[in-house]
């Protein structure tokens, strides 16, 4: 064990730290109002300065606009853009999910034409796994592809699709052969989201706005060219986005949690309570290094993944451990938050005494999907309990 | 002894249930939830029609006289079904204020059903603690002005009469101002059935109520009241999320099977059971307690709130998870119910508030309750 840099990971986080200093914009201000269309457009331009610069993508081939670097720089990348409060990228699920399996999975071709414009954030990418009966038991879908000529013609409906109201391409898992078991009549498809047949009709999530869709496919033609890997080997595919959700969806929410939690304990100096500053009441104060603590490991849980991974390259199904970590944290934190700030952080953003406009109602609420999105927490436990400590399979 | 309902408790319970189940559907819940009060004053006729708007004012004060068992009852359905508006902060908020300071009119029109009425607390700091208002009584030839700014306080646009407590050469003091009196802002609470109001009065004419000892006790009562009431609705709520999960869990199928099956998701249901059953029996203690004034009232009154918001929330998240995708939709009902959760944990006193009344009492051997009121370990000591 050695957690010193070598020269060249201290020089690359030097001239990150620099260009980072110059780049990154002014935070928003808190009093701010962005529709959710407003603030993607924020991250996109955001990203596309990252990536005229070479930053985003660090860890990805050069040849495909990436930088080439090992994931242990990816990793730096994160901890300088926490550090300097930048804002995160918008192309989520292309740079953490999607890319990645392009990476391993593609084809030269399909390489050129997908890895840059994910990094650049010219095409925004969503994923098209889940349906209306095929949640958890995703290998059970029903969304078919038929073979027609050099196409395939797809029919189905995918659900609770994130950014599918933004998204250019689709990652979508299509049943190509009924008559196999549930595993192997899977195909993995590129799909544009532009194609005559895909309609999104928006879907109202619990905290009132419609982060995620419906996506209905009527008859969509897609070339050949688009299979993912092989036709009916598109289970093996789709593990490898799952096993991405859910080892590195995690990384890039570090800079998310650590902003929030810095935001908690400025306003734990600033609000005040039995005529104190909430920060000097001894339960708050142990309550928050608690928080602190869970921060931490969950860095550097994060942190040993990587390290892993670099040396073995997928992530494995301890990755479990990340996102169970990660989205029970959040959650925790969002109540410790509705508890220090007491009935002020319940507020919702157009309120004349919201905190931060409203963001603490938004996060609370949200958060109750963490445990869901991704594979639900009882799933991560399941994959625990079997995959990793080999207990026999309980169905 | 008998820790149960009585039959004829068990007719009210029905009774109520059938009522709200008719009147107050989710459909109506929800179209009532978007206007901009929050309220309907149809359903409150029918309500009123039923007694229920002076359940629990003596006779005397045109009201049921019912006692505070049966007003869990109704009001555990209340919850059940998510009533929408006033009905709380009129009928057990500002109700036992008025009955408790004679205001004999006012509370014969809120029994009547024709006059609504709210009360205004906390300001800044949410505190629900009176040396940090800053509300200021003044006496004048035309007689009483109130100034100052209260926050949170529940269905302001709506209610005809708002209770304000202030501080009158450094006492406190109840007075009763026209709603019109003061300037409305809707903060925009989380719980879309229940709106919260900043109210500001600039020298707004106002009627004396009660001062010093006769305002804590009449406060200390209803906050008492208003609790137990409250804590009746979450208990209802619990009972909802938890029905209606477990009947989720029989019927959605993954791995062709009911999800129900899996044994994670059925120590979820059965911890659902374990919190609501348990809130259900500190509810029921608590109003028990109340009535009869027994010396722990106080303090059961606490340990009631406090376990429930915990368990009403608890059981939200269990209910949402269990509901998986379907669970973080706006489509589903759930999340209205884990808005009010959170919204009941935050008022009339949050967990480190009711924490503390219990802390003073088991600590330092502070007897509460009735006694509270004398002994000052009350509400609004510190
Ligand atoms: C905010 C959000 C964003 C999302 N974004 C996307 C996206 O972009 N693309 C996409 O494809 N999907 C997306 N999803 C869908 C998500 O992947 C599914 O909701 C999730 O996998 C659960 O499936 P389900 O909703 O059908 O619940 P179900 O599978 O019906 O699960 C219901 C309950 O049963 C439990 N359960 C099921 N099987 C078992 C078992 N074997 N053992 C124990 N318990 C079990 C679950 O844990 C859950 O509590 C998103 C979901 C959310 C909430």
């Amino acid at each position: 064990m050695d957690l010193s840099l070598t020269p060249q990971q201290q020089a690359f986080r030097e001239e990150l730290r620099a260009w980072l200093a110059q780049n990154v914009p002014l935070a928003q201000p808190r009093s701010a109002r962005e529709t959710m269309q407003e603030r993607f457009e924020r991250l996109r331009c955001w990203q596309r300065r990252l990536y005229e610069a070479g930053w985003a993508g660090v860890a990805w081939p050069k040849e495909y606009g990436g930088r080439g670097a090992s994931l242990i720089e990816q990793v730096l990348f994160l901890e300088e853009m926490a550090r300097a409060q930048a804002p995160p990228l918008a192309n989520t699920l292309g740079l953490a999910l999607i890319g990645p399996t392009i990476i391993h999975s593609g084809t030269e071709e399909q390489k050129q034409r997908f890895l840059p414009k994910i990094l650049s954030a010219e095409e925004i990418w969503c994923q098209g796994f889940s349906e209306p009966n095929a949640g958890s038991d995703v290998a059970a879908l029903r969304t078919s592809a038929i073979l027609e000529g050099d196409h395939f013609v797809v029919d189905g409906h995918k659900v609770w699709t994130s950014y599918g109201w933004a998204a250019d391409w689709c990652a979508l898992v299509v049943r190509t052969d009924p008559s196999r078991p549930k595993h192997q009549g899977l195909t993995y498809l590129l799909v544009d989201m532009r194609s005559p047949g895909v309609q999104v009709r928006p879907l109202r999530q619990m905290t009132g706005e419609s982060e995620f869709a419906e996506v209905f496919f009527h008859q969509v033609r897609v070339p050949v060219g688009n299979v993912l890997g092989e036709v009916n080997a598109g289970w093996e595919v789709a593990i490898r986005t799952l096993m991405h959700e859910r080892a590195t969806l995690g990384a890039t929410l570090t800079v998310v949690y650590r902003r929030s939690f810095d935001r908690l304990v400025e306003l734990a100096k600033e609000r005040r309570r039995n005529g104190k500053p909430l920060a000097e009441d001894p339960v708050i104060r142990q309550k928050l290094a608690q928080a602190y603590t869970e921060l931490e490991i969950f860095r550097l849980n994060q942190m040993r993944a990587v390290s892993r991974a670099s040396s073995s390259g997928t992530p494995g199904p301890e990755g479990s451990i990340l996102k169970i970590f990660w989205s029970e944290y959040n959650q925790r934190f969002q109540q410790l938050a509705q508890e220090i700030l007491g009935p002020h952080a319940m507020l919702e953003e157009s309120s004349p005494e919201a905190l931060d406009s409203g963001a603490w109602a938004y996060g609370y609420l949200r958060a109750r999907g963490n445990t869901i999105e991704a594979g639900t927490s009882e799933i991560q436990r399941n994959i625990i309990g079997h995959f990793v400590l080999g207990l026999p399979k309980s169905y | 002894m008998r820790y149960e309902l009585s039959e004829t408790q068990l007719l009210l319970q029905k009774s109520a249930r059938e009522f709200l189940a008719s009147e107050c559907p989710m459909t109506e819940v929800r179209r009532i939830a978007e206007t901009p009060t929050a309220h309907d004053p149809q359903l409150w006729k029918k309500m009123a029609a039923q007694g229920w708007t002076g359940m629990i004012f003596s006779e005397e004060f045109g009201g049921m006289g019912l006692g505070l068992v049966e007003m869990a009852v109704i009001f555990e359905q209340m919850g059940r079904f998510l009533l929408p508006g006033p009905f709380h902060s009129t009928v057990t908020l500002a109700g036992p204020i008025l009955e408790a300071t004679g205001a004999r009119t006012l509370v014969e029109t809120i029994s009547q059903g024709t006059a609504l009425a709210t009360v205004a607390l906390v300001e800044e700091t949410a505190e629900l603690h009176p040396a940090v208002w800053q509300t200021r009584a003044t006496e004048s030839a035309q007689g009483w002005r109130i100034r100052g700014r209260k926050l949170f306080v529940p269905d302001a646009a709506v209610a005809d009469w708002v209770v304000c407590a202030a501080q009158r050469e450094g006492e406190l003091a109840l007075f009763l101002l026209k709603s019109d009196a003061g300037q409305l802002a809707d903060l925009k609470s989380m719980d879309l059935t229940r709106r919260l109001y900043a109210v500001e009065w600039e020298d707004a004419p106002a009627e004396l109520l009660a001062r010093g000892q006769a305002a804590h006790m009449a406060l200390e009562h209803a906050l008492n009241v208003a609790t137990v009431a409250l804590v009746a609705e979450m208990v209802g709520g619990m009972q909802w999320i938890l029905e209606s999960t477990v009947s989720y869990a029989k019927t959605r199928k993954q791995f062709d099977r009911p999800i129900g099956q899996f044994q994670a998701v059925q120590h979820m249901c059965a911890d659902m059971l374990l919190w609501t059953e348990s809130s259900r029996s500190a509810l029921y203690y608590a109003a028990y307690a109340l009535q009869e004034r027994l010396p722990d009232a106080a303090t059961a009154v606490s340990v009631a709130k406090v376990y429930a918001a915990d368990a009403y929330r608890e059981t939200g998240n269990r209910g949402i998870q269990i509901h998986g995708g379907m669970g973080f939709t706006w489509e589903n009902d759930l999340h209205l119910y884990y808005r009010r959760a959170k919204a009941c944990e935050s008022l009339l006193g949050d967990n480190r508030h009711h924490r503390e009344r219990i802390a003073r009492h088991v600590l330092n051997g502070s007897d509460s309750a009735s006694g509270s009121e004398q002994k000052g370990n009350g509400w609004l000591s510190k």
